[in-house]
């Protein structure tokens, strides 16, 4: 019997609040379901979740796999990974899509594992295409493309045999869509069932501080690098960051050379942002870097080096040194802001 | 009560530090050109294992599997203070992908079990740099049926086989208590790793795999023949143990190219990309024209 390709889901929670990459991937499952002609199915585990069902209906799920369970309460690998196998095995879906953030990346290998599947990590594009191997051609597999080796290389892996075929993403890389409310879907209740061995690591207590910079969210980033020379210079980049009011982005350079402080990392082992606008400050251009904010709309590169990488993938570039730009900006921006405030 | 540690690294391509001389004509690199190095989380993996055998008592083992001179990282632990090393290599398990590079780990993690002695913890770095998947880890675990904790940075406590553990989350840190064998796997905000000691470098410093035999008797000939070698190695326990995947009791169908499912269709360089970029003159007349054009074209 030919049975409906699945695209699954794997929505992540906490707190009762959904993770923004699980909506975004919904809206990605939607899209491959509809070249596979198959349905999207949402896994959703924990405990006093059923009011989340709609929301992940609403951004591309046809079904939603509710299992609602004191044990689920916070995530915790063993629980989770049982459910998620127990419901693999049983029911075979095509692919199988994670988040790649702490618990996505603990979680999937373990299902992985578990049934065999092929796993890539890290994803910033999917697709749908054909394969051919000795001979053998495998349709519609799921393309899954990755930065490898320090972001050097740019791979596309398949899992032409053992499916699912799993892959996590990374955040901020798919665009999330509108929740469309007129959307209908099927919540199907899961009954787990957990033994000693699923309880054998407990969550003592939780540690938890609202991050001061949200640069994904930020639709202009103002980001400094190792050109920025000094913790007292990048007080200039707080400065054009304020008066833009954006937040401040920094290279892997800066943020080792202890000139800001990690959560501001923008790249590959970074945070992945897509703003309306990117100034590069003092920015060489290192494919680190440019891996996590290449789709940028526009792009404002300052680099005192004309031969800087940065510049090949800026909008507008500006050859100068950063001390003095910055502030001729600040003014710049002030004068025709209040011009056009004034018409 | 003492502890045994299997620690297992990996050496890896410094894809971190890539040098001119690592770069091709066509702007693309050449890996092979690339230092090979002990993956840097590896090393506070190593460390936390060692800090348990000198606050505990036990011992600790480090596994490695990869090709003949990934002996390197080998010799690099005993320096550091591993008590055994074990080098996994075999030609059939070339082309690896996570899963069936786990699997082999995790049969010699079991081989370990019967020839080294129980395993309490395993503990490996969070991800090696070539590859970031931070796969291997949560499927050694899976497969050996033990619990994982990953992103581990310090262990809080260690009593009557349980263990508490912090672990450092992106928005903060989770504290957990596990019980034993577990796996963990560890950040780089953890313990510093301690250097080489220059004593044990020295006590060390023969330390070969059967492989290198050849090449220690060309520069030491007053050994006279690779059993006399080998004798004088075993005496002072400085022989780096050579295992195959047979050895360890892996099936040749689960390791290599035919163990994974994963397949590689293609790698792209990449390579800088030019686009229609404006050249912005520095003065205040430049900038002005630019804000001017970013303000009416609602970009600010």
């Amino acid at each position: 019997m030919e049975t409906m390709r699945e695209v699954w889901v794997f929505v992540e929670q906490e707190e009762r609040q959904i993770a923004p990459v699980s909506l975004e991937l919904l809206g990605k499952a939607q899209s491959l379901a509809r070249t596979l002609n198959g349905r999207v199915c949402a896994l959703l585990f924990g405990h006093g979740i059923s009011s989340l069902a709609e929301q992940t209906v609403q951004h591309g799920a046809d079904v939603v796999l509710l299992a609602d369970h004191p044990d689920l309460a916070v995530y915790r690998t063993l629980p989770y990974a049982k459910i998620a196998t127990d419901l693999v095995r049983e029911r075979n879906p095509y692919i199988l899509l994670l988040g790649a953030t702490a618990i996505g990346r603990d979680l999937a290998p373990r299902i992985a594992s578990a049934t065999m599947a092929g796993l890539t990590a890290d994803c910033t594009d999917l697709r749908i295409g054909d394969y051919e191997r000795k001979g053998q051609v495998y349709k519609d597999l799921l393309y899954q493309i990755r930065p490898a080796f320090g972001g050097n290389l740019i791979a596309t892996i398949v899992n032409p045999e053992m499916h699912p075929q799993m892959a996590t993403v990374r955040e901020g890389v798919m665009k999330l869509a509108q929740p469309d409310g007129s959307r209908r879907g099927m919540v199907e209740r899961i009954e787990p069932s957990f033994n000693g061995y699923h309880s054998a690591l407990q969550v003592l207590r939780r540690e938890i501080r609202l991050p001061s910079v949200d640069l994904k969210s930020a639709s202009v980033i103002v980001a400094g690098g190792m050109g920025v020379g000094s913790p007292e210079n990048f007080e200039l980049i707080f400065e054009l960051a304020r008066v833009l009011g954006g937040e401040v982005g920094a290279s892997r350079a800066a943020v080792d050379a202890g000139l800001i402080s990690s959560e501001h990392q923008v790249g590959q082992t970074g945070v992945t942002v897509r703003p309306r606008l990117y100034i590069a400050c003092g920015i060489s251009g290192a494919v680190q870097h440019r891996a996590g904010m290449d789709q940028s709309s526009k792009i404002i590169a300052i680099n005192s080096d004309p031969n800087a990488p940065i510049f090949e993938i800026a909008h507008y570039k500006i050859v100068g040194d950063l001390r003095t730009v910055i502030p001729k900006m600040i003014e710049a921006y002030r004068e025709n802001r209040t011009h056009g405030d004034v018409s | 009560m003492p502890y045994h540690s299997v620690v297992l690294v990996k050496q890896v391509p410094d894809t971190a530090n890539i040098t001119v001389k690592a770069m091709k004509d066509d702007g693309t690199i050449n890996r092979a050109a690339l230092p090979a190095i002990f993956n840097p989380e590896d090393l506070y993996a190593l460390e936390m294992a060692l800090r348990v055998k000198e606050d505990r008592g036990g011992r600790v083992t480090v596994l490695t599997m990869g090709p003949p001179r990934a002996a390197d990282v080998l010799r690099e632990a005993l320096y550091r203070g591993a008590d055994r090393v074990i080098l996994l290599t075999d030609r059939k398990t070339a082309g690896s992908d996570t899963l069936a590079t786990s699997y082999a780990l995790a049969c010699a993690v079991q081989h370990i079990a019967q020839e080294v002695g129980p395993y309490d913890l395993i503990f490996c770095g969070r991800q090696a740099i070539d590859g970031d998947t931070a796969q291997v880890g949560p499927q050694v675990a899976e497969k050996l049926g033990i619990p994982q904790i990953t992103y581990a940075e310090a262990i809080e406590s260690l009593d009557d086989g349980e263990l508490v553990a912090r672990r450092a989350l992106t928005l903060g840190t989770e504290t957990v208590r596990c019980r034993l064998p577990c796996l963990l796997t560890v950040v780089g905000s953890a313990s510093t790793p301690r250097p080489p000691s220059v004593r044990r470098m020295l006590a060390n410093k023969l330390a070969s795999t059967p492989l290198e035999y050849g090449d220690l008797l060309a520069e030491m000939p007053e050994f006279g023949s690779k059993e006399a070698l080998e004798r004088y190695l075993v005496e002072r326990g400085q022989v780096i143990t050579l295992w195959s995947a047979a050895d360890v009791g892996a099936d040749y169908d689960r390791v290599g190219l035919s163990g994974s499912p994963t397949k590689v269709l293609k790698v792209d360089f990449v390579t800088l990309g030019a686009s229609g970029s404006q050249e912005i003159e520095d003065s205040p007349e430049g900038l002005s024209a630019l804000m001017k054009e970013l303000v009416r074209e609602y970009i600010l």
